[in-house]
């Protein structure tokens, strides 16, 4: 089926790209369905994933109401290519092994945490409302993951030779996460859009302290990796697309 | 809830009382009044419409719960039911009603305690187990068999249960 072209104003965007960052961070946590390590991270890893899948379809519908188009929530995941996606580079990494899934997750819940807790005053009343369900969300990703840091970083030899390399793996994808451009600042500057800059600090902190918990050395920043936020991907996204799209492309409109 | 002599406000009254009947698909034993998932409805010349609202963003049972009001609304003869999605203003597990926490005892499942808010989410160090009423138990997982639920332990009578999320 052929691709949809979205009208991009810089609010219909900036929905996007934290739609997309938990539409695909939602769908590789479900890659992990049937292959947890035990049953109750086979619960809480699926369980995430949901949370985060639900968070993309609230933010889809409005970016489609906002945009006007007539795209719905399908529309905008299914129909749109690799380039049209905004997530950030960190959450369509692989998901390795167990150390690197929730480091990944770790990552991105100290960060979403604070982030949507800043959206909550939005002057948009959606995304206020949003954000109020998903900070709850990502206030239990981040202890969850916080508490596996500990546990593997601090644990044997084995899982924290795995975290460690974990750790050097996903690093460079960090510095995306406080990325924004003009577009973006236009929204902000609106008092709809929150500024990553604004939770830098907690994130920084937030790190530290697990990872010094975790026994392991906080990783200096070097080359940051970046892109994602304007459609320019790592050669992971697409396959991941592929997966996610393929019956909509297949049979166009299929429901059951 | 409550009806008034409004001969409108009678019809009213009845959608709610049939639509909010409607239960949990996941938790049987609550209504989605109990839930505090109901938060209006309206009737008019046109179609009934009511309104729900989610309790957690990727909660599957939503849908369900939106055709399950339709279907039980037309039965009762309210035409062509319109169910809409409300995100405003967020639900919370303050919204459960005293009602549905004991039924949620009663069944087996550790009710959220009240004052929602963040602080609530973790500041819960002590869950009574549902069946012997024990203080002495402990988490054994953050993400239960529900998006909603959390799976705990009751150390004296030796009980698995399920705890409802503070949210």
């Amino acid at each position: 089926m052929t691709s949809i072209r979205v009208a991009e104003t810089p609010l219909v965007l900036y929905i996007l790209r934290r739609a997309d960052d938990a539409l695909v961070l939602g769908h590789r946590l479900s890659e992990w369905c049937g292959r947890a390590p035990m049953m109750e991270e086979e619960m809480a890893l699926a369980n995430m994933g949901l949370d985060l899948i639900g968070q993309a379809r609230a933010l889809y519908t409005y970016a489609g109401e906002v945009e006007a188009q007539g795209h719905d929530e399908d529309a905008l995941a299914y129909r749109r290519d690799e380039r049209g996606y905004k997530n950030l580079l960190l959450v369509e990494q692989g998901n390795g092994d167990f150390a690197r899934t929730m480091l990944r997750q770790f990552l991105y819940a100290a960060y979403a945490d604070p982030y949507w807790r800043a959206m909550t005053t939005s002057r948009d009343a959606t995304l206020a409302a949003i954000a109020a369900k998903a900070e709850k969300e990502m206030a239990y990703h981040l202890r969850h993951s916080a508490e596996w840091m500990i546990r593997l970083g601090d644990g044997t030899a084995e899982s924290r030779a795995r975290l460690e390399r974990a750790l050097a793996t996903l690093w460079p994808f960090t510095g995306e996460l406080f990325e924004i451009d003009t577009l973006d600042r236009e929204v902000i500057d609106d008092g709809i859009g929150v500024d990553p800059d604004s939770v830098r600090d907690t994130w920084t902190a937030t790190v530290a302290d697990i990872l010094a918990r975790a026994t392991l050395t906080m990783p200096a920043d070097g080359y940051m990796q970046k892109g994602g936020r304007n459609g320019r991907h790592s050669e992971h996204l697409g396959h991941l697309l592929t997966e996610l799209q393929y019956l909509q492309r297949t049979i166009p409109g299929a429901t059951w | 809830m409550s009806a008034t002599p409004d001969p409108g406000e009678d019809r009213r009254a009845a959608a709610w009382r049939i639509a909010g009947a409607v239960t949990d698909p996941e938790i049987p034993v609550l209504t989605i009044a109990d839930l505090g998932v109901l938060r209006d409805v309206r009737v008019g010349d046109g179609p009934v419409e009511v309104d729900i609202t989610p309790t957690y963003c990727g909660c599957p049972a939503m849908n369900m719960i939106a055709v399950e009001i339709e279907l039980a609304l037309e039965k009762a003869g309210f035409g062509r039911p319109k169910v809409n999605t409300v995100l405003q203003p967020a639900w919370t597990t303050d919204w459960m009603s005293e009602d549905g926490r004991a039924k949620l005892k009663d069944y087996g499942i550790a009710p959220p305690p009240k004052g929602g808010g963040r602080r609530a989410l973790f500041g819960v160090d002590t869950v009574p187990c549902p069946q012997c009423g024990s203080i002495d138990t402990g988490v054994i997982a953050d993400f239960g068999s529900t998006a909603c639920k959390a799976l705990w332990r009751c150390n004296a009578c030796r009980e698995p249960f399920d705890y409802f999320k503070c949210h």
